[in-house]
């Protein structure tokens, strides 16, 4: 039996590209679920009681298990930019650009990415597995049962607090970023830090802060949220966990790309860069 | 206290549930027994509002659980207390913490102190573990999360108690302590129990009256001596050695 040849062709490229199809029908039935799961953010975060001591624990918590990865994936990135950026800049006659090369780069994109990457894959994951264990040993209906509101209790004080949290972080990567890259050049090129950091000070302005740090707003939101709803919905059984730890680290790793994309769209718009 | 009717619920093609009743009568001590993946847990986590059922009718005291806003439940809830089947206790609190957990939202029940210590205090004489109010969940057995659970259940001053398998997982002696320990706190606060067990021993010394839930619905009812010469296959299969 032979078949119409376009519909011969349809069921070669359906055969061919289901998997991949079927992947990007899921990311979108994903994104649905999370944008209703943030909806419902939205309307606790506004209801009383604010859970405020359970907020700043949260806080403490972030800051405490990623500023160290945060502080030494910066400094490195500082490093290596500036060493693999410093031939091509002196073929140019362009070493003395340096500071506001990598200022830019690094407060711009750099500094925020990365940052929120290094947190995915701690922070993400990290509650993904918490909330998701505690789903599956049933502590989660325990609370529901004695008044507390988990998702007021658990999910909303995660979500600020990764929200207030990322932007810090990234400016402190940010701000070790540059003085690996300074150190760079005090060693290579013997220029002082402090003609480093004026030089870089004068190349930024509020048009590269401000879109920056409204991006980290948003990166530890989607941080917070995609690791929130893997675990609080977590299936039954021990591989749950996993499964719920794994998923938020992989799928806020795309949503940030996603995010990062939309922002230097908007960003363009504003400040054209 | 509790009136189900007609009770259905199911997930996907997996009819757990098909039309269960169930009646628990002021200061009654009743059993349910079933196999496992029978629904029992399906069914108590319908009655505190865990679990939406598809159909049915369910009033705790006298209020019908899905008529109720989020307050009212809570203030119910509040008075009934809820054993999990694998205690359920906050792995990132310590014990003290996971005692004062249920307070922070009932203040009412702190019967006009502020001081939550000597409520926590006593909840833990009651079940034997006043030493271990500084331990983190990690640190105890599963006999002693059981009643340190236990410890958290009765802390409000709960109207009914909802066991979830109360001695599953624990060694026959331990499994007779945490019974006692069920008897005596009935005894204490002339609380209604509404027991989940497939622990015949357990069924024995605790239960006033019986209902065996097979197929989604309860399948006999009785006290534990009709039910032990019953000689229907299905009700014989609980009680063989
Ligand atoms: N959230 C859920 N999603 C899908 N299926 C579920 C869910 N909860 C329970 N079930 C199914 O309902 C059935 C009854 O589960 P339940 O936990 O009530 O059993 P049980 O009688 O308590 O058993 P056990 O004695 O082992 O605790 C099982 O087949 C289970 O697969
Ligand atoms: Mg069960």
């Amino acid at each position: 039996m032979t078949l119409y040849p376009p519909l011969q062709f349809y069921l070669y490229l359906m055969n061919t590209y289901s998997p991949i199809l079927s992947g990007i029908k899921r990311f979108f039935i994903e994104i649905g679920e999370l944008s209703y799961f943030a909806r419902r953010f939205f309307k606790e975060v506004l209801k009383p009681p604010l859970e405020f001591k359970e907020l700043l624990r949260q806080c403490y918590h972030m800051g405490n298990r990623s500023l160290f990865l945060v502080l030494v994936t910066g400094f490195i990135i500082g490093l290596v930019l500036t060493l693999q950026s410093r031939p091509t800049l002196i073929e140019f006659g362009a070493v003395s650009w340096m500071p506001n090369m990598v200022g830019i780069s690094i407060v711009r994109e750099l500094g925020p990415v990365i940052t929120a990457l290094v947190c995915a894959g701690r922070i993400a994951s990290g509650i993904g597995a918490e909330l998701g264990s505690m789903r599956v040993t049933e502590q989660i209906d325990a609370m529901e049962v004695s008044g507390t509101n988990p998702f007021k209790y658990l999910v909303v004080t995660r979500i600020l607090a990764t929200t207030l949290m990322l932007p810090i972080l990234v400016l402190l990567g940010d701000a070790i970023a540059l003085y690996g890259s300074a150190l760079v050049e005090n060693i290579k090129g013997h220029v002082s830090f402090k003609l480093y950091f004026n030089q870089v000070f004068d190349a930024l302005e509020y048009g590269d802060l401000i879109p920056a740090t409204i991006k980290s707003f948003f990166f530890g939101f989607a941080i917070g949220l995609v690791g929130c709803f893997k675990g609080y919905y977590s299936k039954k059984g021990t591989a749950g966990v996993g499964v719920a730890a794994n998923t938020a680290v992989v799928f806020t790793s795309m949503l940030l790309f996603v995010i990062d994309f939309i922002a230097v769209f908007i960003t363009d718009i504003f400040y054209d860069l | 206290m509790i009136h189900i009717k007609d009770l259905y619920k199911s997930f996907g093609n997996n009819h757990v549930l098909n039309g269960f009743n169930l009646r628990l009568y002021e200061g009654e001590n009743l059993v349910v027994m079933g196999k496992s993946g029978s629904g029992k847990s399906v069914m108590i986590k319908c009655l505190v509002g865990l679990i939406q059922p598809d159909k049915g009718f369910i009033s705790v005291m006298g209020k019908e659980i899905k008529t109720l806003d989020r307050e009212t439940l809570d203030v119910l809830r509040s008075d009934i207390g809820f054993l999990f089947q694998g205690s359920a206790l906050y792995d990132s609190m310590t014990v003290r913490e996971n005692l004062e957990f249920p307070l922070r939202r009932h203040k009412r029940k702190m019967g006009g102190n502020t001081d939550p210590e000597p409520l926590v205090v006593e909840a833990l004489q009651n079940v034997g573990l006043a030493d271990a109010i500084d331990l983190m969940p990690e640190e105890l057995s599963g006999g002693m999360k059981r009643r340190v659970a236990l410890a958290r259940t009765l802390i409000l001053k709960p109207k009914i108690i909802l066991y979830d398998e109360p001695t599953s997982g624990l060694d026959p002696i331990t499994a007779k302590e945490i019974i006692e320990l069920m008897r005596s706190i009935q005894k204490k606060y002339g609380t209604s129990s509404l027991i989940i067990t497939h622990d015949v021993d357990c069924a024995r010394v605790i239960s006033e009256r019986m209902v065996l839930l097979v197929d989604g619905i309860n399948y006999v009812e009785g006290t534990f001596e009709e039910l032990n010469r019953s000689t229907d296959p299905k009700v014989e299969a609980f009680f063989k050695k």
